[in-house]
């Protein structure tokens, strides 16, 4: 079998500065065509900068590149996107207003003056037909669901003729059941010699099911390269992390208490982005008890946060903290020590040109230490906890006064968790903490949202990563459309069940 | 001479008032419609629209004709709107902002050099006779519409049609959708949001010409009642779209017809109150269309109070 329509691609010893720092460092990366071709690394390890120099956005300081084994000058996205390179991007590039045939016909180069929408919808349903795979072009692209937006990215690349394709991090938006669909249709294209993959993933389970070989990059150099069928697990793991033990995660001790923190009744909300809305008849979190609410994004997630959190009203039912009615006020929030750490923390939960200390203090500023009102701010105080909780929780910063937006991921992560957890949370509330953190990261904040559980704290866990629920959560809630679907205790969850809930197979 | 029509004489004033008070709101809401597409609020139009008549009827004055007048209205509303779309560019520049500034700006020009051109009259804009079946003359009064209204629902109609099916107007909605999208496809952002800007600043100034050169057909300070402004609630009230843009304007025409209409008829109480009514109108428009915390359907993604 010889493929017929796709090429491969080959990237000899890039190298790439920015100013002092080596992002690339003489990394080199072959792609046979007509295969999925995984890259793996943990974030910062130069997978997106190598993808960028292949692309046109940047140019390598040294090394070359190969286009179906001749040399290619790529300056810009446009020489790469002539060559027949595309790439779907981890933020989708739909225009969300706009229909799935306008943003089709719109992404080609050669767009008519005045588009004749009738002879184009029919040239378009054709290709359509012809793909293994279809998506409603009439639609709304804010209508469609992660899944169908990622194909649509897909089908708008093979629409342009490209038969290269690189897909960064493609599954991080979608359920399991539709991670699976969609690496499965890339891998039989492939096959079938229409198509050469390359994967930019950190999930292990994608390049040992559907990748044919793998790079893995650490730090901006190469780690190592080959046969998937020929490494092992723990051979990538230590490729990319460079040791080959993962860190672990801190393990739930002791049974779930019997007491109710966290009562919800028929709680309803609005979307404000005109989707579902919520409507959870009963949920209860207890005392010493993770409850994780898997999903698909979009699904009613962000309302319950905002409402727990105080960002939005609830438009009718009862939330119940420890028996109190619930608001989301501050004062009763700080009473019943009902704590949030949010999706996106820079954005929904601390100042990012406010100091680390001064976001560290948000919970207390307005208090004196012996817990009175406050008109003054102790500054002195301030900073003595601030040194506190940096040290505790481990927080690289440059200095307690250094503005929040100036650190990592992570390590506004791990600050806002610190400052949440800093006082006696009996409820604290958490949404997607380990998006986009690496796996050191992910298991030091996965290791202290246990820690809190075990100290008797009640814990509300909503995330789009179901391995992350599965792995710490007590009990596991599916939600979709605004609505508790399913509810099992992780002992007895079932993946395939849950992934069906959340597609809405009820 | 309203006593032939009695009654009657008001829904007919306030129709022809529709039209003849809302087509400046026409040209200057398809204008701030096309901006605010692309991305961007330009608050300037206000100012635009003061220039565009000053400049209008000192044109047509010199020149001896209206249409020449009408011309360079737009033409210097295009430069101003360019000189918005240009500044945007620049870092750190807020457009709302920047947008006060212009209004003022615009204004402030406008005075100082029409001053010479309060006292003379200019030759005026022509209007068609549609009332020509009817005896009635207050019928054939009503009935005389002016040239540019046509022109202003031709230009609606236009766009509208451009936003659905050219390359041009799809390429502006995607700007004002979503820049990195834009981006990603290779389309010029600042460009198109700078011609987009400056297309609407023109049809901004052919709308000042119309208050100027037809009604109500002079030149002065007070020439716009706040018309520039309230083109902007217009274009949220319509949904941004332009033929929804065409019935706010005449709604919006409607309600400001109402007052003089009243007068007219004889009610000689409270109807100063219906002066008001464009303005009432507008905060009742902005109350019952802008729920807090729910994005309006047909909002451009980019639009700097959007995010």
């Amino acid at each position: 079998m010889t493929p017929s329509r796709t090429f491969g691609l080959e990237a000899l010893r890039i190298t790439k500065r920015f100013g002092d720092f080596v992002a690339l460092d003489d990394v080199s990366l072959k792609v046979a065509p007509g295969t999925v071709h995984a890259l793996l690394g943990e974030n910062g390890a130069g997978k997106s900068t190598l993808v960028k120099c292949i692309m046109g956005y940047y140019r390598p300081d040294d090394g070359q590149l190969l286009v179906g084994s001749r040399e290619a000058t790529i300056a810009g996205p446009r020489d790469a996107h002539a060559l027949g390179l595309g790439m779907v991007y981890q933020h989708f590039t739909l225009v969300p207003s706009m229909t799935v045939a306008e943003n089709l016909v719109m992404a080609r180069a050669d767009v008519p003056r005045v588009v004749d929408w009738r002879t184009e919808l029919k040239s378009l349903e054709r290709f359509i037909g012809s793909m293994p795979f279809g998506v409603p072009l009439q639609a709304r692209v804010h209508q469609l669901s992660a899944g169908e937006r990622q194909k649509c990215e897909l089908l708008k690349q093979l629409y342009l003729e490209r038969h290269f394709l690189i897909l960064d991090e493609p599954t991080s938006v979608l359920t399991p059941d539709e991670a699976d669909e969609m690496l499965g249709l890339l891998r039989s294209m492939a096959q079938r010699g229409d198509l050469t993959v390359l994967l930019i993933t950190h999930k292990f389970r994608e390049v040992s099911r559907y990748a044919d070989d793998v790079t893995v990059l650490r730090k901006g150099q190469l780690a190592g390269a080959g046969k998937v069928a020929k490494v092992s697990r723990e051979d990538l793991a230590a490729m990319m992390v460079g040791s080959r033990t993962l860190p672990e995660t801190a393990a739930r001790v002791g049974t779930v208490g019997s007491e109710i923190v966290l009562s919800l009744r028929d709680l309803t909300a609005d979307d404000a982005r005109g989707g579902h809305g919520l409507a959870i008849s009963d949920l209860l979190v207890r005392s010493h008890e993770i409850v994780g609410v898997a999903g698909i994004a979009g699904n009613g997630q962000r309302e319950l946060v905002e409402v727990l959190a105080g960002q939005q009203a609830r438009t009718g039912g009862t939330v119940l903290v420890e028996g109190e009615p619930y608001d989301g006020d501050r004062g009763t929030a700080r009473r019943l020590g009902v704590r949030c750490l949010p999706e996106e923390p820079l954005r929904n939960a601390s100042v990012r040109t406010m100091s680390v200390a001064e976001n560290l203090a948000f919970r207390r500023f307005d208090r004196t230490p012996g817990d009175r009102p406050a008109f003054w701010l102790h500054r002195a105080e301030m900073a003595r906890r601030a040194q506190t909780l940096i040290a505790r929780y481990n927080i690289k910063t440059a200095s307690k006064d250094a503005p929040l937006g100036t650190l990592s991921g992570g390590n506004v992560q791990r600050a806002v968790l610190a400052r949440e957890l800093s006082e006696d949370a009996r409820l604290l509330v958490v949404a997607n903490p380990c998006f986009g953190l690496d796996f050191q990261a992910t298991a030091e904040i996965r290791s202290q949202i246990v820690e809190a559980r075990n100290r008797g704290t009640a814990v509300l866990l909503i995330s789009d990563d179901l391995d992350e629920i599965l792995e710490i959560a007590d009990r596991i809630v599916v939600i979709s459309e605004g609505r508790i679907v399913h509810e099992t205790p992780v002992e007895q969850a079932d993946r395939q069940a849950i992934g069906a809930h959340m597609v809405g197979h009820h | 001479m309203s006593d032939a029509l009695g009654l009657w004489g008001v829904p007919l004033a306030v129709a022809s008032g529709a039209i003849r008070v809302g087509t400046p709101f026409l040209f200057v809401s398809i204008g701030e419609c096309l901006t605010e597409k692309s991305g961007r609020i330009n608050l300037g139009l206000e100012g635009t629209l003061v220039l565009g008549a000053a400049t209008g009827y000192a044109v047509s004055l010199h020149s001896g004709s209206p249409w020449i007048g009408v011309l360079a209205a737009g033409l210097v509303g295009a430069l101003f709107g360019a000189l918005h779309g240009y500044l945007c560019k620049l870092p750190r520049v807020n457009d709302i902002a920047l947008g006060i500034a212009m209004m003022l700006l615009g204004m402030g020009l406008a005075f100082f050099f029409g001053k010479p051109y309060i006292q003379p009259s200019a030759p005026m804009l022509p209007s068609i006779s549609l009332g020509f079946w009817s005896e009635s003359p207050q019928i054939r009064a009503a009935l005389e519409v002016n040239a540019l209204f046509f022109v202003g629902v031709a230009c609606a109609a236009a766009l509208w049609w451009a936003f659905a099916s050219t390359r041009a107007g799809l390429v502006v909605r995607i700007v004002g959708d979503s820049a990195d999208a834009a981006r990603a496809m290779g389309y010029p952002v600042d460009l198109v949001r700078f011609l987009a800007t400056a297309a609407g600043g023109f049809l901004a100034g052919l709308g000042g010409a119309y208050l100027s050169l037809y009604y109500p057909g002079s030149w002065n300070e007070r020439i716009s009642s706040g018309q520039g402004l309230m083109a902007v609630a217009l274009v949220i009230f319509a949904h941004w779209s332009p033929p929804r843009c065409l019935v706010a304007a005449l709604l919006f025409g409607g309600a400001g017809a109402l007052g003089p209409a009243l007068q007219a008829v004889g009610v000689s109480e409270g109807y100063y109150l219906f002066y008001a009514a464009p303005y009432v109108l507008t905060l009742l428009v902005m109350a019952v269309t802008v729920t807090p915390g729910r994005q309006l359907a047909g909002a451009p993604g980019e639009l700097s109070v959007q995010k």
